[in-house]
């Protein structure tokens, strides 16, 4: 660290829809080829700190910094056209259209860009999930939950990006699902893209991931290496409840 | 009625009904895109049509100007908006559609005379007019409000519908006019005759609309506006600006409405305010189709030009009353059989 | 200058102007209380109850040719006609509104703009209207043995309804009723939930817009003494609409300030816009249709909120009235039990989102339903609430199966929750977002609410309200704008409006999402002593902390199936629990 500049710096961030503040001064790194996730419960904040970071939604104050560059005003286009990409809780697929079109549409940017690889993009994604290669010309609406999730990740890799942001990825997932969800993380994380992961399941986030914050009513509370937070006591008492304060 | 009158009304019920299945197609493709429910579809027909009709009376049409003037407020309004975020690569492109194009747009029709041109260089050159004024026209009333409410969108879309009738009037006048035909051709089987222009009609139609759908089932940008139509924030995370997808959509609708109206401009005389009752009959079929599905809108649409058709056999005079109350039984059609999911628009 | 100052002010000013000004701007204020009006209705159609019309001119119309035809063919006298011409519009904006108001959204305003033609084209080709030509020598009407020939006696007729008007509108609004109408903008499922039946709301706007705009016809015609279709049609209707927004569709005066100034500026760009352009037409248009982009673009609430920052006409009431205790719904007694769900599945697709699942509530009780995000826990309580139905099983509350019945039927059970994702109106004040809660507590319709006869239980219910509001520690936010509250606090408001209707089953869904150590705490004491008083309450939450703390019993779900029942410590330690929440994958 120190030589290298991080992929995305969040300093400060402050979001609020009317006069309710939802993130108070958020501060978040993510350097080159890590995993770095953020759990906490629900209502904490997490995902519109992903989604302000998109800039789906707009700051009330804070500055982000995107490969060195620090963007003011900016729409969701650009971060995708610089190399960001979210994937959603909500997956937001599109339902009435097949496996392929929905990854050929994860390429958009790059073919206005002026790159046309997306087929070579496409077979490095139907060999990371094979399962959407059989399915490539049925209706995304038809899939099920794991094969959903699965064509949300491989539409976001369409695009080749340099940061991957997941959005709960393992919500209302069978568990032989979200192993595989999460080995593909791991592995994604060979190729030198790096990734920020908002999860409710911690220890599998904290496995995978290099660094962990833990975001609490918008508020980052908790934050260290991986492999550290994953034995803190606080972090297993936030989520079971099990401290003993009764 | 015998039947060679039932022919001849189906005939003209066809041809009528292919225009309003075509404005129907327009309509849910910008509902489906935008939100945006497109009142002012009716004004590119009678632009089209009263354009195209000015060419050949060797008149310089209206639309010109409203073309430079709308490029000229739309240059003001980007420029000022890229130079509040400092996006100075955006300069060169703001210039050159919204001045320099209808700049060359006035320079090529004021110095030639586009009246003795052949018809399908006429016809170009009133689409190359008309059919910018969408997008524009999406950049300054509705690109703003991007993000309201239907209800919100479909006033302004209401107001937009009525500055462009009054502007319609200043650059048209009151006085209607019609094209002259396309073909003289007619197709004889038996006694009943086809006119050249129902078959020009019912073609043309028909072509576009296969071009449409081979647009949005092959071509990138096809798939990019039904992925928006579909979802909107999926279609955002995969670098589809809802801005181009807005004027993308305002373009084939504007093209769309200029085409039908030239295509009728031979068949009946245009006013500067016919567009209006012509775009709702393709609403009564879109509505039909519940603004969603195309082949319903359509056919719809060609229901409600044979019922308009017939109607004015029977009572002509309460044709309008037949066509518009049509709508009422459809609403209720479409209310027993959705199942409404309550929630904020 | 105090409120009631400004209006009296108002008040004097209208009624001295026409002893002082000249005809032509007599004419022009008449033309102006006209319209206002019919912009008034769409007030509290389109501003209040987010419903939209284009076709208000068509129901000008009813009125208008209602009276002309019987009082012209039949010689009847105006004031039966004026009845005659309210009961034919009723007729058709009810028929109208129950074809057409159960879809929401866009259905309504194309429907509008339909029929606005439709009975445009009618009024021009049915002969016994007299055609395009129209209808003429039409009676004046006489009041008390005063014929009201000429526009200046007109004018106090015509603004003396206008104000009745607002005044009813008004009273409306401050009400019972009037909560349920403002909730439809954004908070249907809410309201419903509350036990608001929210459609009888729709239709009663629909029809008091369609009847404000049926007498504006009826003046109208009896002013001019004469009638033809050009003012019934379409694009005036449009008018009218441009009208209330630019004048601000959210307030009352809004109406008079759109159509002072829409009458005006059209009068104005009538004379200078034909000169402008050397021909003759209605060019106003242009600059209606820009003005009104601009304003929707710019201001979107209109005129009227700009103008009253510089007017002290905000009169909010600050004090909580002292009343009669509401009667109770629900009297607590032993540990009967209130919920019992039995073998309930929801199916959604190929989704099993709920399968066999079961659990129980007795009064005095917390029950506490956990499970990871996406086990079902939502689904399981629309099947409780009556949001959406199961597709087998069972649900029996205080003894009777409750399938198939609507939100609505349930809450008048006596069941009331809080949303997962805060579903409160943000510009009423907090006191007003609990009353609705107490809703189906009172009883007074529309017409005691317009004239304001219902003051005494209306009263009683903003006092509970307010006992309510005390009992979460939101006091000092009494008559805040709700949505100015912190998260936490907005939270607590939907747990006192649920209280508001006191309830035997309180509904929470996620209620600690969101807040911090010490509002749980306080949340917590107040759930602790409502079980106290004997109130049977179901918990859905994630705070692992919370619901361990407070819950007697807990049911937890993974998959749509019951995973665990039991004591809080027993549940604490199954691995099956500890495995579905802290994950882990190894």
């Amino acid at each position: 660290m120190g030589a290298v500049e991080p992929i995305l710096v969040v300093e400060d961030l402050c979001v609020g829809y009317g006069k309710v503040e939802a993130l108070h001064h958020v501060g978040i790194v993510v350097e080159p080829g890590q995993i770095v996730t953020v759990i906490g419960p629900n209502g904490a904040g997490k995902t519109t700190m992903l989604a302000t970071v998109m800039g789906l939604l707009s700051r009330s104050r804070g500055t982000v910094r995107f490969l060195g560059e620090n963007l003011k005003d900016y729409a969701v286009e650009e971060m995708v056209a610089r190399g960001m990409n979210l994937v959603p809780e909500s997956r937001a697929l599109f339902g009435e259209m097949s496996v392929e079109e929905n990854l050929q549409l994860g390429a958009f940017m790059r073919h206005r860009l002026g790159h046309r690889d997306h087929l070579e993009t496409m077979a490095w994604v139907f060999e990371i999930f094979p399962r959407l290669k059989e399915r490539r010309d049925q209706l995304a609406f038809t899939l099920s939950g794991g094969e959903r999730q699965m064509l949300a990740v491989g539409r976001a890799l369409m695009a080749k990006p340099k940061l991957l942001m997941l959005d709960e990825p393992s919500l209302g997932l069978a568990p032989l699902i979200v192993r595989e969800i999460f080995r593909v993380i791991a592995d994604l994380k060979q190729t030198g893209v790096a990734i920020l992961l908002v999860e409710q399941n911690a220890r599998a986030a904290l496995q995978v991931a290099d660094y962990g914050y833990v975001l609490e009513t918008g508020e980052v509370s908790l934050a260290g290496p991986a492999r550290e937070l994953i034995d803190d006591p606080r972090v297993i008492e936030s989520y079971l409840g099990l401290g003993g304060k009764h | 009625m015998d039947l060679q009158i039932a022919l001849l009304l189906g005939q003209d019920g066809i041809t009528n009904g292919a225009i309003y299945a075509l404005l129907s197609l327009a309509l849910v493709l910008v509902f489906a895109v935008t939100r945006v429910i497109f009142i002012p579809q009716g004004e590119f027909v009678a632009f089209g049509a009263l354009t195209l009709a000015s060419f050949q009376a060797g008149k310089t049409p209206g639309t010109l100007w409203l073309l430079l003037g709308a490029g000229f407020v739309v240059a003001i309004v980007d420029l000022v908006v890229a130079w509040r975020r400092r996006k100075w690569r955006r300069v060169p492109a703001i210039l050159g559609w919204n001045l320099v194009y209808p700049a060359l747009m006035a320079g090529l029709i004021l110095s030639i005379e586009p009246s003795k041109w052949p018809l399908l260089a006429q016809i170009s050159l009133a689409l190359a007019l008309v059919v910018p004024l969408g997008p524009m026209m999406y950049r300054l009333a509705f690109q703003p409000l991007a993000e309201a409410p239907v209800l919100v969108l479909l006033i302004v879309s209401v107001a937009v519908h009525l500055v462009l009738v009054g502007l319609g009037l200043v650059f048209f006048g009151a006085e209607g006019s019609r094209a002259a035909s396309f073909s003289d051709v007619s197709l004889d089987i038996g006694e009943f005759s086809i006119t050249g222009q129902t078959l020009a009609v019912v073609l043309t139609s028909g072509v576009l609309i296969v071009v449409l759908y081979q647009f949005f089932g092959r071509s990138l940008y096809g798939k990019a506006l039904r992925a928006t139509a579909i979802n909107r924030t999926g279609a955002r995370l995969m670098g589809i600006s809802t801005v181009m997808a807005g004027k993308l959509s305002f373009l084939l609708a504007a093209g769309i409405g200029a085409l039908s109206g030239i295509l009728i401009a031979p068949i009946t005389t245009v006013y500067y305010d016919t567009g209006f009752l012509i775009g709702l009959k393709g609403f009564v079929g879109a509505i039909i189709g519940g603004l969603a599905s195309y082949p319903v809108a359509a056919v719809g649409a060609v229901a409600v030009g044979l019922l308009e058709s017939y109607s004015s056999f029977y009572a002509s005079a309460f044709k309008e009353v037949i066509v518009f109350t049509l709508i009422i039984p459809m609403l209720l059609w479409r209310s027993l059989t959705t199942r409404h999911v309550e929630e904020e628009s | 200058m105090t409120p009631r100052r400004v209006l009296a002010l108002f008040l004097c000013l209208v009624a001295l102007a026409p002893l002082v000004l000249s005809e032509f701007y007599v004419t022009l204020l008449n033309y102006i209380g006209l319209s206002a009006l019919v912009a008034l209705g769409l007030v509290l159609l389109t501003g209040v109850g987010g419903l939209t019309s284009f076709g208000q001119a068509a129901f000008v119309g009813l009125g208008a040719y209602t009276s002309a035809y019987l009082a012209t063919v039949f010689a009847l006298s105006p004031w039966l006609t004026l009845a005659a011409g309210m009961v034919v519009t009723a007729v058709v904006a009810l028929l109208l509104g129950w074809m057409t108001l159960r879809l929401s959204g866009h259905y309504l305003p194309l429907g509008t703009i339909a029929w606005g033609i439709s009975l445009y084209f009618l009024f021009g080709n049915l002969e016994f209207l007299g055609g395009h030509t129209g209808l003429g020598g039409i009676p004046v009407v006489s009041l008390l043995g005063f014929e009201l020939k000429d526009g200046r006696d007109f004018y106090f007729l015509i603004w003396v309804v206008l104000l009745g008007a607002v005044w009813l509108t008004q009273n409306l609004l401050d009400s019972r009723e009037g909560r349920a109408i403002r909730a439809l903008k954004g908070g249907v499922l809410m309201a419903e939930a509350m036990g608001v039946d929210t459609a009888r709301s729709k239709i009663v706007i629909f029809l008091i817009a369609a009847l404000f705009a049926s007498v504006s016809g009826w003046l109208y015609v009896h002013l001019q003494r004469f009638v033809n279709p050009t003012p019934f049609g379409l694009h005036i209707g449009i008018e009218y609409l441009f009208m209330a927004v630019v004048g601000g569709a959210a307030s009352v005066w809004g109406a008079v300030v759109g159509a002072g100034v829409i009458t005006v500026l059209k009068q104005w760009l009538q004379d200078l816009l034909p000169q402008l352009f050397g021909a003759s037409g209605n060019f106003e248009v242009i600059v209606f249709g820009v003005l009104m982009v601009v304003v929707l673009q710019r201001a979107r609430e209109g005129l009227w909120p700009m103008l009253s920052q510089w007017m002290p006409v905000h009169s909010s009431r600050r004090q909580v009235p002292i009343a009669d205790f509401l009667n109770k719904q629900c009297s607590f007694g032993g540990s009967e039990l209130i919920l019992e769900v039995r073998d309930v599945t929801k199916r959604f697709g190929g989704l099993m989102a709920n399968n066999q699942m079961s659990l129980s509530v007795r009064a005095g009780e917390v029950m506490a339903l956990i499970g990871p995000n996406g086990a079902g826990k939502s689904t399981m309580f629309n099947c409780i609430s009556g949001v959406d139905g199961p597709t087998s099983g069972d649900v029996f509350f205080r003894g009777v199966s409750i399938v198939g019945l609507d939100a609505r039927r349930i809450a008048r059970r006596g069941m009331s929750r809080t949303f997962q994702h805060v579903r409160l109106l943000p510009a009423m004040t907090v006191i007003e977002n609990v009353a609705i809660g107490a809703h189906l507590r009172g009883h007074r319709g529309i017409t005691a609410s317009m004239l304001h006869l219902e003051r005494a239980e209306e009263n009683s219910l903003l006092a509970e309200a307010a006992r309510q509001v005390e009992r979460v520690g939101l006091k000092d936010f009494m008559f805040e704008a709700a949505g100015s509250l912190a998260l936490g606090q907005q939270r607590l408001l939907e747990v006192a409006r649920a209280l508001a209707s006191n309830p035997c089953l309180l509904l929470l869904d996620e209620p600690a999402a969101g807040l911090r150590y010490l509002e749980k705490q306080a949340l917590a004491e107040l759930l602790r002593r409502l079980r106290d008083d004997g109130m049977a309450i179901l918990l859905v939450e994630h705070d692992m902390d919370f619901v361990m703390g407070l819950a007697d019993r807990v049911v937890v779900m993974e998959f749509g199936e019951k995973i665990a029942e039991g004591l809080p410590e027993e549940v604490q330690r199954n691995p099956a629990v500890l495995q579905a929440y802290l994950g882990g994958v190894a």
